[in-house]
């Protein structure tokens, strides 16, 4: 039977199991190192982890559901995550993703149609004190307004 | 006399994060003073007079939470750092995970040290992607110098560290839930007792406290309990990060000693009002879930028991600040949206109140509030508030209760001219 991971995830998999005082720890890491490798977590990889942890597809799928990071479908090359929680509010976070979304002609929570760019709205990112503010990818970008928006989207390709 | 900064004393050095900086003007001579001087019942003493107070929320004395592990029991001790910062208004953990990871580290080591522990798990949250390389870093940077692994520093005490990344869940903050993640589940609070000191991580003995906590653990192994409990306030001792955020115009990490006043904070520290022409409405001390304080009220100490005396808390010390523009059934709207999103669901009350909430202040925000609107939801609130699994339940029902209380008649005229007032739901988004 093929893996529905690389052999190297599945290393990386099996090392995880012998990391921690019991294996069933191994599972958020796993589904990371497969998100990382596929950009989100088919099914197939679900039911080839619970068969290396020792629990069942559905559990599996309980914990993919339960965490906003894991993803069960794919998403744009660059996600832009806004943070819209009362800090980033106060200071004006709903201008910026309305600026967002006429500038990329998406809603959030959509994806542009050539695939470029997903749109989230998140909750608070721990980092208020440069609100308003959004996660690209996995760098947090602060001080928006529509100018800095505008440079920052300029960059994205 | 001027405040010697402690927690934040390395954060403007180059390199602020290197082992090298940080050992460069005396880093890990504390641990190394522990691990000589002290047995672990004797540290443990030690915290317990040093009088620090969990910073992660609570407000639990530290060494007296130490002291509940079971003794005798033949089961693995944990130490589990909550690094999980997700209370909406709090950004402190993070300045000292990517400024002065070390700080953090060496109290997480005498502090293991102090309770017989061998495994220590620092969970920190899924969006934390550079700070989380900046521990990962550290942590390799101590092991390589001896500072964990097999007999650290020829004492005989051995210790392993994990960092652990969350996925996205505002409620792995909570301490049983946050173990319940490490076991590789859902984050769904445990009903309590047990209490995790005697039945934690794999049903083992287990301790969970704060990163800002641990960091305060590594300056009374440098300098003592005597000298620590000097500073701040009776009961509230030792310096403190406060974080302000929203209309002022510096929002940042402040350090203090317990008890700063509050308009302190605003004023001097963050600049003031970040528009001279709107003056403070209200200002929340302690992160979203803690009770709001209407202007005339923000004359507080910034300490545990001088907020709960003013009908708040500490919290998180995740302050923001809220000027003459806002609508408060606005605020309110954002933070019951961030609720019931965040609601792990496994309680009626707060599954179902987080929902009534949102509904019953969107209609109110939209100007289709009815008479009675502004009684069901301080009836709701008293509903969910002490009949959960875990005091997310209060973290809801208290903003609730607190902005209907103090802005009662905001609220009301929101239902008389059937629309908000100030105009806010145009601007919202
Ligand atoms: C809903 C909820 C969220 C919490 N989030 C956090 C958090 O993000 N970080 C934290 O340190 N404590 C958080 N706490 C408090 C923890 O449960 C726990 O009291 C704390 O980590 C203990 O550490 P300390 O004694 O050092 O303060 C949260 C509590 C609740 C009820
Ligand atoms: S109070 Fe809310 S978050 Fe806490 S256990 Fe119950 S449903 Fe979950
Ligand atoms: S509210 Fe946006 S980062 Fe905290």
């Amino acid at each position: 039977m093929s893996l529905p991971v690389r052999p190297e995830t599945d290393r990386q998999i099996d090392a995880l199991l012998t990391r921690f005082p019991r294996k069933g720890s191994a599972l958020l890491p796993a589904l990371y190192l497969i998100q990382g490798e596929k950009g989100h977590i088919p099914e197939a990889a679900m039911e080839y982890v619970a068969g290396k942890i020792g629990v069942s597809p559905a559990f599996v799928m309980g914990v993919v559901t339960f965490y906003t990071m894991f993803r069960r479908a794919p998403i744009g090359r660059h996600h832009i995550q806004v943070c819209m929680t009362l800090p980033c509010a106060l200071r004006g976070a709903g201008g910026v993703m309305k600026h967002l979304e006429k500038r990329l002609g998406i809603r959030r929570g959509q994806t542009t149609p050539d695939g470029r760019i997903t749109l989230s709205a998140v909750e608070c990112l721990g980092t208020c004190d440069t609100a308003p503010m959004c996660q690209i990818n996995e760098d947090d970008h602060g001080h928006l307004d529509a100018k800095t928006v505008d440079a920052i989207l300029e960059r994205l390709q | 006399m001027a405040f010697e900064p402690l927690l934040t004393r390395n954060i403007h050095k180059e390199n602020p994060a290197s082992i090298a900086t940080y050992m460069a003007s005396g880093g890990y001579q504390g641990l190394a003073r522990v691990l000589k001087e002290f047995t672990p019942e004797a540290f443990v003493e030690e915290v317990k007079n040093s009088g620090l107070r969990g910073r992660g929320g609570a407000g639990f004395p530290c060494g007296v939470k130490w002291g509940f592990l079971p003794k005798g029991l033949d089961k693995p001790r944990y130490l589990c750092v909550n690094a999980d910062e997700s209370e909406p208004g709090t950004f402190k953990d993070r300045l000292l995970i990517e400024k002065d990871p070390h700080l953090v580290l060496e109290g997480i080591i005498a502090s293991a040290y102090a309770i017989r522990c061998n495994q220590a798990f620092f969970y920190i949250r899924g969006e934390f992607h550079g700070p989380c390389r900046t521990f990962e870093r550290a942590v390799e940077e101590a092991r390589a110098k001896g500072f964990l692994g097999k007999n650290i520093l020829g004492s005989g005490f051995d210790l392993d560290l994990i960092v652990y990344r969350g996925a996205g869940a505002y409620i792995c903050g909570e301490e049983t839930a946050l173990l319940e993640s490490l076991e590789g589940k859902r984050g769904l609070p445990r009903i309590k007792p047990p209490f995790p000191a005697l039945i934690g991580l794999y049903g083992c003995p287990t301790i969970i406290n704060n990163v800002e906590t641990l960091a305060n653990v590594t300056l009374i192994a440098e300098r003592g309990a005597t000298w620590y409990a000097g500073i701040g306030r009776p009961k509230n001792t030792g310096p403190k990060l406060f974080c302000l955020s929203g209309h002022v115009k510096r929002p940042g990490v402040f350090e203090a000693p317990l008890g700063i006043p509050l308009l302190e904070l605003i004023h001097e520290h963050a600049g003031g009002m970040m528009h001279p022409d709107r003056p403070l409405k209200a200002a929340v001390p302690g992160g979203s879930s803690m009770k709001i304080l209407p202007a005339a009220n923000c004359d507080v100490l910034m300490d545990f028991d001088s907020l709960a005396a003013a009908g708040t808390s500490l919290g998180s010390a995740g302050g923001f600040v809220m000027d003459t523009s806002v609508c408060i059934v606005d605020a309110l709207l954002n933070l019951a949206r961030f609720y019931a999103h965040e609601s792990c669901g496994q309680c009626t009350p707060c599954r179902e109140g987080t929902g009534w909430f949102v509904k019953i202040l969107t209609r109110l925000e939209n100007g289709d509030g009815q008479p009675g609107d502004i009684d069901l939801l301080a009836e709701v609130a008293s509903r969910v508030e002490g009949n959960t699994i875990c005091p997310f339940g209060e973290a809801i029902a208290w903003p609730v209760q607190s902005y209907v209380a103090a802005f009662r008649d905001e609220f009301e005229a929101h239902v008389t001219q059937s629309t908000c007032p100030l105009g806010a739901a145009a601007g919202r988004s």
